[in-house]
């Protein structure tokens, strides 16, 4: 008998498991996987890859590597699997695609005599190590040659971890700041959000409707739409500027738009309701009676907050920082609208590398980070405060 | 057996052998909106009225991708399209499309020679200008002056990129228009842009859409700005804005006309090819959308209000600067992170 409604159960279960599966565990480890996988190359490459196993990335290659390229080469560019191997090998290297390709159709002519001297007669470039190199750095799988790169790292021709040229890095900066913008935000919403929440518990019950629905409202508007409403209100000839200059604020309009402070104040306005509801949830259960309590033991007002009130709304402030914190360091439209150059985080630079230079390695490897510094965060929670606090709230 | 009638096809094309007998009409792709609406008026009907070919027009937003895709499928159903310069020299590469053959379109020399490719035939010529409203701004700014804030205050707008970021920043520093690709291929080169960039970084608002730079001008964000030459002289007809335009080292690049491999409407599209070649046809797009000819004397006779704003005029032409886009594939990806982690500075 319990069997059966176990079964039942779990047949209920079965459509939210099966969708669950198909349009979000599947999706994102595929995503995922891109970040650790190269397969470009070894699908166009393989008899160069299997030469240039043994390889001490020290020295030129062996004939028997130019003889495999020069196979692989000419059965690619007919497969037409060039293409995608040589897209890769050029993000590693500038210049290798053109390189690929014109020794390609060079050999596709014919070759005479030895692979090694047709090859390097077609491009000198292949008389340089770290050429070689990019093939074996974009060459296997598993591989940490993008998560390395997310890291502003990469492996020499012989296998040794280096970082980048100064002028190359990016992502740990990128990365702070990413968790910097993210604590601006939540420390914010914190501020704003605490008295207001507070105010809705304590407001003469008609008033309540009117005040959930203005925080609400934001909430049901789309998200680019609240993002575009602050582009035309902080633009330089926008309402904010003309307003400061009819009341003599400001002489000249301000610089706002595509500012860090446009972007700070777009998210607060945006994340808001996330802080506020939780604390609203968590206040409303506390009882006044405590409170009352402890008047009539003589606590004065500010020992009653700090004793009585403060610490039974925490878990509320747990989980609203929560969050905020995780959906800001998310934050993709917003500050690529309304921000400037220096104030994009590392969603931005997904979309970057996913879009516009199509290296989806990179952009794998940038989101496994993005995603991996979210469950730290969380794991921190976790530990500190119990994620049990949360589902309180 | 599909193989087989490819091949034919293909042979047929290369022996000017009538295609009566192709089974579907002829497919031409273009860009979509107002620009295929005036195609349509300038070239699509007149061809069909005076050839009795009928054409079935399609749209698509570009990318490489999409081609390779329906060449590999076996039945194309694409004859032409018009492609960007980066799709021509990868399709290029990749056998995607008919090698030209010059001879049956009025030879290489009936074109300008920007507008001949192995595998394009040169559509239309397009600018990126520095733009300003000459209702704020009365002077004609140069790019040295687009860095020089000292001299002319206020915010400068930029595409959020490093394509043509770069070249612009080496033609404001005093590198002949010649010599640009050449400097940025050497590391001191690219030193020498980010430089230069830096002088103004505090001062430029970078936009991404193509329609932003006119509606930043005409509110006054920016003072001067990078920006399409068709959106501005779009702004000063449509919106009676007072924009100008800086033809002087402004970059230029061409859309083309491909044949896709395998088209059984090869023959077809070699006649349309010869109808759109006639320069007062090329010409008489101009009053409807402000792209340039790619015939030689397609700006001949023109008033001189058109001759302003077409970028194939030889006055504007001879003093811009061909987006190299060989120099780009090979180099988008390193300069790209370069170029964002300055920006992240």
């Amino acid at each position: 008998m319990r069997a059966r409604a176990r079964l039942g159960a779990a047949l209920l279960l079965a459509p939210l498991v099966l969708f669950v599966a198909v349009a979000f565990v599947a999706p994102i480890t595929t995503m995922l996987w891109r970040g650790v996988s190269d397969t470009e190359v070894p699908r166009a490459f393989p008899r160069t890859l299997a030469a240039l196993a043994a390889w001490d990335g020290r020295t030129l290659p062996g004939d028997d590597a130019f003889a495999a390229l020069a196979e692989d080469l000419i059965a690619a560019r007919a497969a037409g699997t060039l293409n995608a191997a040589a897209g890769r090998l050029n993000s590693d290297t500038p210049g290798l695609r053109t390189v690929v390709f014109a020794t390609a159709r060079r050999l596709a002519r014919g070759v005479e005599g030895p692979a090694r001297e047709a090859i390097l007669a077609a491009d000198p470039a292949w008389g340089e190590i770290e050429t070689w190199g990019a093939f074996r750095r974009a060459g296997s799988t598993p591989t940490d040659t993008h998560l390395l790169a997310a890291l502003d790292l990469r492996r020499t021709a012989d296998g040794t971890i280096t970082e980048v040229g100064e002028e190359q890095r990016l992502f740990r900066t990128v990365a702070l700041r990413t968790v910097w913008i993210g604590l601006l935000v939540t420390v914010l919403c914190l501020v704003l959000g605490y008295p207001l929440a507070a105010a809705l518990v304590f407001a003469p019950p008609r008033l309540v409707g009117l005040l959930l629905f203005a925080v609400l409202l934001p909430f049901w508007t789309s998200l680019i739409v609240r993002t575009a409403a602050w582009m035309v209100l902080l633009a330089r000839e926008g309402i904010i500027n003309q307003g400061f200059v009819a009341l003599g604020v400001v002489v000249e309009p301000v610089q706002m738009l595509f500012t860090r402070t446009a972007v700070l104040i777009a998210m607060v306005h945006i994340l808001l309701p996330f802080m506020v509801l939780p604390l609203y949830a968590v206040m409303r259960q506390i009882p006044r009676a405590q409170l009352r309590a402890a008047a009539s033991l003589g606590a004065g007002p500010l020992a009653q907050v700090a004793r009585v009130w403060l610490p039974q709304t925490l878990p509320g402030v747990g989980a609203g920082a929560l969050m905020v914190f995780i959906q800001a360091i998310g934050f993709y439209v917003t500050p690529a609208l309304i921000g400037g150059g220096a104030d994009q985080m590392l969603p931005y630079f997904i979309g970057f590398y996913a879009t516009q230079t199509v290296n989806w390695g990179l952009a794998a490897a940038l989101s496994l980070l993005l995603l991996a510094g979210t469950l730290l965060i969380l794991a921190l929670f976790g530990r500190f405060l119990g994620l049990t606090q949360i589902r309180a709230a | 057996m599909k193989r087989r009638s490819l091949a034919l096809a293909a042979a047929a094309c290369a022996a000017f052998i009538s295609s009566a007998g192709a089974a579907r009409d002829l497919t031409i792709v273009s860009w979509g909106g107002a620009y295929q609406d005036a195609q349509r008026q300038v070239y699509f009907q007149p061809f069909t009225q005076a050839t009795g070919i009928r054409i079935v027009e399609d749209t698509w937003d570009g990318g490489i991708g999409v081609l390779r895709t329906r060449a590999q499928a076996g039945n194309q159903t694409w004859d032409l399209v018009q492609v960007e310069s980066e799709e021509l020299l990868l399709g290029c590469d990749e056998g995607l499309f008919e090698k030209i053959d010059w001879a049956r379109i009025g030879g290489r020399e009936h074109y300008i020679p920007q507008a001949v490719h192995e595998c394009g035939v040169g559509a239309i010529l397009y600018n990126v200008v520095l733009a300003w409203d000459r209702n704020r701004l009365p002077a004609t700014p140069t790019w040295a002056d687009f860095f020089d804030v000292q001299r002319i205050p206020g915010k400068r707008g930029l595409r959020r990129g490093v394509k043509l970021t770069l070249e612009i920043a080496l033609l404001a520093d005093g590198v002949p228009r010649d010599q640009v690709y050449a400097t940025l291929r050497t590391e001191a080169g690219v030193e020498r842009a980010f430089r230069k960039l830096d002088t103004i970084k505090p001062h430029i608002v970078w936009w991404q859409a193509g329609a932003q730079p006119p509606q930043m001008l005409g509110a006054g964000e920016v003072v001067m700005t990078t920006a399409y030459n068709g959106r501005i002289t779009n702004a000063n007809r449509a919106e009676g804005r007072n924009f100008g335009i800086q033809w002087r080292d402004s970059l230029f690049t061409i859309d083309s006309w491909v044949i896709m491999k395998g088209s059984p409407n090869c023959d077809a599209a070699y006649r349309f090819l010869d109808f759109v070649k006639d320069p007062r046809r090329q010409a008489s797009l101009l009053p409807l959308i402000p792209y340039g000819g790619t015939a030689r004397g397609a700006n001949e006779g023109l008033p001189p209000d058109l001759l302003a704003v077409s970028p194939s005029n030889p006055e504007n032409l001879n003093v811009s600067l061909m987006i190299d886009d060989a120099f780009w594939m090979d180099h988008l990806d390193r300069l790209s992170q370069r170029f964002n982690a300055w920006l992240a500075r």
